[in-house]
């Protein structure tokens, strides 16, 4: 069992989590992913290492609830433990010195960005980085991800805070400014928004790395769940990723992927929301 | 019984197995095989003739004491029946139920020649679920040695080296990436043909009595490499399986609603997804599905899927719901087990023999609407022996499907070659390792079962483990200078 030390509300719906993994701390690395599951009877669930600490033991998480079981996971307190924590997974992230690199976070997408961007930094590069959500609710860790970046964007859908833009606005400011100066683009966070910010970044050839988050089941190539569609064939996000040349990936299939078990997910959650009634009803009369 | 005379023996039919009727079992995951009874197992075992030299322990690739286990039983000696089934053989209830026994000792049983072969492997289960639930005779451990072996992997192969190597006396740890053990036995085989509850009894009865340490959540190549285990243990066993599958390289195969019967099954065994919502994890099939392949794989998919089909129909009532196999060869070379076929026709499933897909056609959404398939006539043998499929000319028809499972080959689960500096492997990936020793090419590492062979059989994973483990008992012993 893996005992969540620490717990913080980052937004209504985005929860951090510091959990003991001793032995996947001492390796993780950025860029690689855990699969975590509650109990029994829950889901395995791939998540981005937000960040890792070897001589505590931990590694740190960060949730979007938005299924039945992230949901479930959110609502889990200090103390409690995960029934699996599996990891690292995934190759880590390429760091290196490339000159100047552009990293982009959009939504829970900030957190697996954050080391990356930090050991980027670290390892010489100027960081400019991007991050964004949809309101000011939603985001999360400015403060650290300023400590890292020697430019930091801050912006919000709504204009609810900082600039009221997505990510790829400021980014093509950039791109149209400084082109030459960009070595490469981080992007992580909702599907959708990366496959945006490739587009944008597309015509001017500069290299942007996606991090996929697909279905995924045992996360060690052997289910093809996650498979993406990349100019050169299918890959496994699990094995072969998460990060891939943004540009090659064909973003049409992926997200029609993520869409294939929706029904499924919104009859979990009525049912949990139901069982959540049920319980704060018996707790009240009882 | 004691005192039947040859002939006597030789008249009494073969018992048959007691079996959930297919229309109540298509509708249900519990076990379709409810086992013998003491007195079925008692007739069938008067059936043994005890050959003075009896041929159906060499169709067993782990030596099963057969004739012993089988005299114990017709003399009512359950404890010497179960003691005699040990020796070689510690999960007895798991192979009792999946080994595909025409081919092995039930081939080469004597009475085959002339009618039906004595149910070895029903008798096997028989004896098998009488321990897990008596627990008489506990696997002994030799005094420890102070030597420790890591095997990594917990499938048959995995499970019966570890189960070798530590009743010799050496501290044994089994490293799982997944969070229950088993292999193969846990995420692919379903409930109605194995029970996840023998399988979890055999490996906690074996690891107690031994004090094997079991590892789940532990992904070598990644948590820790072969290389650190190597530094650490006396002595490294690879059991890790071919469990990455494999697709058909035609259009298509990206689709929603095209999935690997691994996925497939993962969802439906490991995480439960028959039972969804209660359990977390999905699981979608639609109207009409066709599985691709005739393995014991496509047979498992099949029926899982009919399974799924039934289940949701009790609620709705729909007709109209198929499930097909689709096969490139014809019915003598479905490569499955005999009785997985017999039991997936009962309840429905429909066979396209010599049929091979071309294109799956996608909808707007890019989900399945079709999957246009080719006649395939037998042509010369090939390199198998089997008769080469090719396809007739102008032959394409579609079919119309909504779901399409590739239950094709296998290879290797790659992970584990990850910080393995100087293991040797083949062009399709496989471990190269001596078949009689499991030696691999890097000292102090031996591997078996599928990671070696590449797709197999379960007994023939356990036979690897063994070999391997006597092995490595004989190098810890004395560690030789040379590997
Ligand atoms: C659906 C299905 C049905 C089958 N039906 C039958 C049948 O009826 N009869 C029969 O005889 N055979 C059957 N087989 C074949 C049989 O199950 C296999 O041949 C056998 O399980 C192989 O055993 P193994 O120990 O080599 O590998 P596996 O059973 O595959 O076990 C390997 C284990 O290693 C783990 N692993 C992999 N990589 C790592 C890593 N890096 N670190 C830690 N652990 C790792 C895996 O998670 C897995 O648990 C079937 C196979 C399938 C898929």
């Amino acid at each position: 069992m893996y005992e969540i030390l620490r717990k913080e509300t980052l937004s209504d719906a985005v929860k951090l989590m510091v959990v003991s993994a001793p032995a996947v701390a001492r390796k993780a690395q950025p860029g690689q992913f855990v699969i975590v599951r509650t109990d029994e009877y829950g889901e395995r669930i791939p998540l981005t290492i937000a960040d890792f600490d070897a001589e505590a033991g931990t590694i740190t998480i960060i949730l979007q609830e938005a299924g039945k079981s992230t949901l479930q996971m959110g609502r889990m307190q200090q103390g409690e433990a995960f029934a699996t924590f599996t990891g690292p997974l995934g190759h880590p992230t390429e760091i290196a010195c490339f000159g100047t690199v552009v990293c982009v976070g959009g939504g829970v997408g900030i957190a697996p960005v954050y080391p990356i961007a930090r050991a980027l930094r670290d390892a010489g590069n100027a960081v400019i980085s991007i991050i964004g959500a949809r309101n000011r609710e939603l985001l999360f860790w400015e403060d650290r991800m300023r400590d890292v970046s020697d430019e930091l964007i801050v912006c919000t859908d709504d204009g609810s805070y900082g600039r009221k833009s997505l990510v790829t606005g400021p980014l093509k400011e950039i791109l149209e400014q400084r082109r030459h100066e960009i070595a490469r683009i981080w992007a992580i966070g909702p599907a959708i928004m990366m496959k945006f910010v490739s587009l944008t970044t597309e015509p001017y050839g500069v290299a942007t790395i996606v991090s996929l988050n697909t279905i995924m089941i045992d996360g060690t190539g052997m289910c093809g769940g996650c498979r993406v569609v990349l100019e050169e064939g299918a890959q496994f996000v699990c094995v072969d990723g998460p990060e891939f040349d943004g540009h090659k990936v064909d973003w049409d299939i992926l997200l029609a992927r993520q869409r294939f078990y929706q029904e499924e997910e919104r009859a979990a959650i009525r049912r949990w929301e139901h069982i959540c009634r049920l319980q704060h009803a018996a707790a009240e009369g009882g | 019984m004691p005192g039947l005379t040859q002939r006597q023996r030789m008249s009494i039919p073969r018992q048959g197995m007691p079996e959930q009727d297919p229309q109540v079992r298509s509708a249900n995951f519990d076990e379709v095989a409810l086992g013998f009874t003491e007195e079925l197992a008692k007739r069938e075992a008067d059936r043994c003739i005890q050959c003075a030299r009896p041929h159906c322990v060499e169709g067993c690739p782990v030596g099963v004491l057969i004739p012993e286990f089988l005299s114990a039983l017709r003399d009512g000696d359950m404890l010497g029946a179960v003691r005699a089934m040990k020796v070689n053989n510690s999960l007895a209830a798991v192979c009792g139920r999946v080994c595909p026994q025409e081919v092995q000792c039930e081939q080469t049983c004597v009475l085959a020649r002339k009618g039906e072969p004595v149910a070895i492997g029903r008798l096997e289960r028989y004896v098998g679920d009488y321990e897990l639930a008596r627990r008489t005779c506990p696997l002994q451990r030799a005094p420890a040695t102070g030597k420790q072996v890591a095997v990594v992997g917990s499938g048959p192969a995995g499970l019966a080296c570890a189960v070798d190597v530590a009743r010799q006396g050496h501290r044994v740890v089994l490293f799982e990436s997944l969070h229950s053990a088993g292999g193969v036995l846990v995420y692919g085989i379903p409930e109605f043909r194995l029970p996840k509850s023998v399988v979890r009894g055999e490996i906690d009865y074996a690891a107690e009595c031994l004090g094997i340490e079991v590892r789940v959540d532990h992904v070598i190549g990644r948590i820790l490499t072969t290389q650190e285990l190597i530094e650490e243990y006396d002595a490294v066993f690879l059991g890790t399986g071919a469990g990455l599958p494999s697709f058909l390289r035609i259009p298509g195969i990206n689709l929603n609603g095209v999935m690997s019967a691994n996925e497939f099954l993962t969802r439906v065994n490991l995480m439960k997804a028959y039972r969804f919502p209660e359990y977390d994890t999905p699981v979608r099939v639609g109207r009409r599905v066709a599985v691709v392949g005739a393995g014991n794989v496509a047979m498992d998919a099949a029926r899982c899927s009919l399974r799924l089909q039934r289940l949701r129909s009790l609620s709705a009532s729909e007709s109209g719901d198929e499930v097909h196999v689709v096969y490139r060869r014809s019915r003598v070379e479905v490569p499955a087990r005999a009785e997985e076929v017999h039991h997936a026709e009962q309840e429905g499933v429909i066979f396209d023999f010599l049929t091979s897909p071309v294109e799956i056609l996608g909808d707007a959404s890019l989900g399945v609407a079709g999957m246009r398939c080719i006649r395939m006539v037998l042509g010369e043998p090939d390199s198998s022996g089997r008769r080469r499929p090719v396809p007739v000319q102008g032959s394409e028809f579609e079919i119309d499907v909504d779901t399409v499972i590739f239950a094709l080959g296998t290879s290797p689960n790659p992970l584990v070659f990850l910080g393995s500096p100087g293991l040797e492997r083949t062009k399709w990936g496989t471990v190269v390792a001596d078949e009689q020793t499991g030696r691999t090419t890097v000292r102090g590492v031996w591997a078996g079962g599928d990671v070696v062979t590449g797709a197999a059989t379960v007994v023939s994973a356990m036979g690897a483990g063994r070999r391997a483990a006597a092995d490595i008992v004989g190098y810890l012993q004395d560690v030789p200078e040379t590997w």
